[in-house]
């Protein structure tokens, strides 16, 4: 025995084990149906690798790890996969979560698996990718990938090696019996990790209430080669806290927002030791875990070997539950549980305990009266926090306070809640100060990466403006250039021949406008006669008076016509002197053909004989023009 | 050395200008809602009242008393002081805006402070030399700064304590300051000055 | 006489000396722009929507720094609020309903099989979370949409829906504890049975 150092606070509530350690671990019957949550650990959710119907053996992987802190899982027993879906989970929001849901075949029937052979000749990293594969986390109650935790020593110097076997929390006895029954195995699976990690002191901090489990740990430890040494802590809640224990056992002080391995240690549950073992000599995956049953409201409190997924309602059947006297199901222990509200939840790899409470035992909690300022609080957190100040900032919503009297290193561990006078249910105040402030953060950041995405958004819509304005500006550059090298060769030839150009000159820009004048009159032609149909059809007053607009319009559309099409005859000849672009009179062919076939098309189509006429007179035009600019093409285009 | 010492002693805990002498009752309850606010102006003050303190000292000693026109004191310390306000003021607005937007209309208050102008004239009366005026405004501005800080720190706690209604705001903030100038009276007798 | 005008004489030159400290100290610490309004603007949720009457959160920061009401933010909500009230020392009044109320947090959803490919949403998002390009399928970002509403409006065909974002066990958050410790022990069931009276 070494020396045990002490950390502030600590409160002693009655421990009530005596009650689950009377018989051996007993295996927990088979149940029918396995609910197994993809969320049991720290990290992303696993993935499922099977499907709906599929039939699965025991130790089958069935969901795979995403990402660096993931956990996988695999079959607790041979069946068929039923769904993959909603349910409920063991979570203090009652919200439900995906779980695989199988239904049992009851033959428990194992996948080919065999252990390591020789695990000190691998590869670390090797050996640590086979413990991922087994779904290994961290048992103690925090479900932390273990395999992550094993590559500390990857980056980290770790000195000391610490087994948490304190187990303080009452009524919890999981590692207690696990400690009687199977020292050997957790011995062996200290012994891989110390391989893994590699320390030079192995230390298992257990407290005093387990002689039993103290006294197993020494025989298997007798000339065990290892430097590892059995402390024994006084009784104190909560001395199994990672933080708490390593201050029990060496004297230092994690430092805030750090994890132990900055100062050289590293922390592991019994069972987590217990699971590495069966992994590595084995090859079986987690899929089972020792699970205390206790409370008043069951005949026969006892420690079970469960399989992850096991309903509770199934555990507390075969510890005799007396429904009548049940008051309070809680999952965990009395200090650090959740309260939970009906018994379909699933045991997973995190959970240790299950109380079933009559109501003299865990009664309502007393209403919340106000603080009296008495700093009972102050005086047993473990933490050495102030949990009087914490609170009245939780109450007032003054979370930049909390958060600077390091609201964040409370360990939820309840003692404050425990010896407060005015049964102020002070840890549920951290935990709604925690979330809000994790929430505020989230949706800082969440408003920053907008504003950036806003503000790129501003830029992005600045910079088409500003380059549309440069192009447009340019084109208008490149237009003004054009015109004015238009004119300057207009200018040339005008001096040497001035009566073609002149009209050419001024007809270039007025050929738009007889096209639309002679477009305008036809359209008005066409709606004159219209009307007049209609007059005619409805036998409306005025038809004269029609008839003569008519005439009159049919007589300004052909003038329009003509000046247009004498226009651009003139346009034709004046382009066919300055020696025109082959590109140019290519495009211009093809249109006139393409003219030629829609009016030819749209002759075939027509009933009206006014509009047939039209069209034929359009036709012959079209014909012409074409047949013009084919053959000025096939002047122009090399031979 | 030892009459400096005093005269820290005094102005701070014995005659704090504050709690004991009732000067400066103003920015005294008008900016300890908030640690921060407190803080930034006690800094303020103690910047102001100690460069008029020597400021005032300096006209009186160079102008006033050789021109005999000593009954322009009064003038002329107001000038000073609103002259190293607007200073202050100044720079207040350039180093931290939020600062400046958070005192607000306290800020040129300043210059209505009446423990600025009563250590510019108790520093005549007392007939303090150059250094001691320095000593004596520095002092005063020690002991505001420390009333002003610890009257924040509590207005912040009783902000979220159970306040009955009738007492809340002022009403609870006036009786805590006639705690703390219970309690700083008891220094009394010690230092004479 | 002479004295008063000495007297007047020693003042007029110590205010002309202060006067001249004064305007070089104005020059000097002369200061541009405007610092408290990127404060504010950090503090608003950047959500772009305009629901305070304002197009963005930059000018309603703007506005606040000049005086407008610090309760026009639905998508801020109460929080936004008490921490505008906080930085400006200002007293934190509820939401103003008239531009909004606070509501769960919401994404916009694109119905793909009604989408035309105009992209009227994608030109309305003020983040662009919306992906897609004309005649191309249009679909939204969940990851980066704020919720803004802007999107649905411009939808000619009308497919857009703003769906609550659902509470999971990860985005799950402790609720407060019930407060009723204004009353002590004794008190605690009067309170009760003059209500049921009524």
């Amino acid at each position: 025995m070494g020396k045990v150092f002490a950390f502030h606070g600590g409160v002693h509530p009655p421990e009530n084990k005596k009650q689950s350690t009377r018989t051996p671990i007993a295996h927990a019957p088979l149940p029918k149906m396995l609910y197994i949550p993809l969320q049991q650990h720290i990290g992303i959710a696993a993935n499922p690798v099977v499907n709906v119907g599929d039939r699965v053996l025991k130790g089958q992987l069935i969901a795979e790890p995403v990402g660096r802190i993931s956990a996988s899982l695999h079959a607790p027993t041979s069946g068929i996969v039923r769904s993959i879906g909603p349910h409920p989970v063991p979570h203090a929001s009652g919200l439900e979560s995906d779980c695989i849901t199988l239904e049992t075949d009851g033959q428990d029937e194992w996948i080919e698996h065999q252990g390591l052979q020789d695990y000190t000749r691998l590869e670390p990293s090797v050996l640590i990718e086979h413990i991922r594969q087994c779904g290994i986390a961290g048992m103690g109650g925090a479900g932390f990938p273990t395999d992550v935790k094993l590559h500390l020593g990857d980056d980290h110097i770790v000195n000391t090696l610490i087994i948490n076997a304190a187990e303080c929390e009452p009524y919890i006895t999981a590692d207690d019996m696990l400690m009687r029954e199977r020292a050997a195995d957790i011995l062996s699976g200290i012994r891989i990790i110390s391989h893994l990690l590699r320390p030079s002191h192995i230390m298992i901090g257990i407290e005093d209430n387990k002689p039993q489990a103290i006294h197993a740990l020494e025989a298997v430890l007798k000339g065990c080669e290892l430097n590892i040494d059995i402390r024994v802590v006084p009784t104190k809640y909560p001395s199994g806290g990672e933080r708490q224990l390593i201050q029990l056992l060496t004297g230092l002080e994690v430092p805030s927002g750090r994890i132990p391995a900055d100062i050289g240690i590293v922390c592991q549950n019994v069972g987590t030791a217990t699971a590495i073992h069966r992994a590595v000599h084995f090859g079986e995956p987690l899929i089972s875990r020792i699970v205390t049953v206790t409370g008043d409201a069951v005949a026969k409190p006892q420690n079970f070997e469960a399989l992850i997924g096991t309903p509770f309602a199934d555990l507390l059947e075969a510890a005799n539950l007396y429904e009548g006297r049940l008051f309070r199901l809680v999952m965990g222990g009395p200090m650090m549980g959740v309260t939970i509200a009906h018994d379909q939840i699933p045991v997973i790899k995190t959970t240790n305990c299950i109380i079933a409470a009559s109501d003299e035992e865990m009664p309502q909690a007393p209403p919340e009266q106000p603080c009296i300022r008495c700093n009972m609080c102050e005086q047993v957190c473990p933490v050495t926090l102030l949990p009087q100040q914490l609170y009245w900032f939780s109450k007032g919503r003054e979370f930049d306070k909390a958060r600077n009297h390091n609201l964040f290193d409370c360990i939820e561990c309840g003692a404050c809640a425990y010896v407060c006078p005015s049964s102020i249910p002070l840890v549920q105040y951290y935990r709604f100060a925690k979330s809000e402030i994790r929430t505020e953060e989230a949706e800082q950041r969440k408003a920053d990466h907008a504003r950036q995405r806003f503000e790129a958004r501003q830029a992005r819509l600045e910079r088409e403006q500003a380059e549309k304005e440069a192009r447009r500006k340019a084109r208008a550059e490149e237009a003004a250039r054009a015109q004015q090298s238009r004119k300057s060769t207009e200018a040339d030839k005008a001096q040497a021949d001035p009566c073609n150009t002149a009209p050419a000159a001024s007809a270039a820009p007025d050929l738009k406008q007889l096209k639309t004048a002679a477009a305008v009159a036809r359209t008005k032609l066409k709606k004159a006669r219209d009307a007049l149909k209609n007059a005619e059809d409805k036998g409306l007053d005025g038809i004269d008076a029609l008839r003569v607009t008519l005439t009159d319009l049919e007589q300004k559309s052909e003038e329009a016509e003509q000046a247009f099409k004498a226009a651009e005859q003139a346009e034709a000849a004046a382009a066919a002197e300055k020696g025109v672009d082959l590109k140019q009179l290519k495009i211009d062919a093809a249109m006139a053909r393409a003219a030629v076939t829609k009016l030819e098309r749209a002759l075939t189509k027509t009933e009206d004989e006014q509009a047939r006429r039209e069209m034929e007179t359009e036709l012959v035009e079209a014909r012409k023009k074409s047949d013009a600019l084919n053959q000025s093409l096939s002047e122009h285009s090399p031979a | 050395m030892t009459e400096f010492l005093l005269i820290l002693i005094s102005t701070v805990l014995v005659n704090n200008f504050v709690l004991v002498q009732f000067l400066g009752l103003c920015p005294f309850m008008g900016v300890s809602n908030k640690l921060e606010t407190a803080m930034g102006m006690s800094l303020a003050t103690t910047f102001v009242l100690t460069l008029s303190s020597v400021c005032s000292y300096l006209v009186y000693s160079t102008l006033l008393v050789p021109f005999e026109l000593e009954y322009l004191q009064t003038i002329a310390f107001i000038l000073v002081i609103a002259v190293v306000v607007q200073f202050t003021e100044m720079v207040v607005h350039k180093t931290s805006p939020l600062l400046y937007k958070l005192l607000g209309i306290f800020l040129p208050l300043i210059t209505t402070n009446c423990a600025v102008l009563g250590v510019a004239l108790l520093n005549i009366k007392k007939q303090n030399g150059f250094l001691e005026s320095i000593a004596y405004g520095f002092g005063a501005a020690v002991g505001f700064s420390m009333a002003l800080v610890l009257f924040s720190a509590i207005r912040e706690r009783i902000a979220v304590a159970d306040v009955p209604v009738p007492f809340r705001g002022a009403a609870i903030g006036m009786v805590t300051a006639g705690l703390m100038s219970l309690a700083f009276m008891g220094f009394a007798g010690l230092v004479q000055f | 006489m002479t004295t008063v005008i000495t007297a007047i004489l020693i003042l007029f030159c110590l205010a002309v000396v202060f006067g001249v400290i004064l305007g070089y100290a104005s020059v000097r610490f002369r200061v541009e722009g405007n610092p408290i309004v990127d404060q504010i603007d950090s503090l608003l949720p950047q959500t772009q929507c305009g629901q305070c009457g304002y197009p963005g959160c930059r000018p309603y920061a703007e506005a606040i720094a000049n005086g407008e009401a610090i309760n026009k933010c639905p998508p801020g909500g109460q929080s936004t609020i008490e921490a505008l009230a906080d930085l400006l020392d200002v007293e934190a009044v509820p939401l103003d309903a008239e531009h909004g109320e606070e509501q769960v947090k919401k994404v916009a959803f694109i119905r793909e099989d009604e989408c035309i490919g105009c992209t009227k949403c994608i030109q309305a998002c003020p983040v662009d979370a919306i992906l897609g390009a004309a005649k191309q399928m249009h679909t939204v970002i969940v990851d980066e949409c704020t919720g803004c509403d802007l999107c649905v409006e411009p939808c000619p065909v009308d497919c857009i829906d703003m769906i609550p974002v659902e509470t999971t066990i990860t985005n799950w958050k402790w609720p407060s504890p019930t407060e009723s410790s204004s009353l002590i022990a004794t008190d605690r069931g009067r309170g009760a049975e003059q209500q049921e009276a009524h």
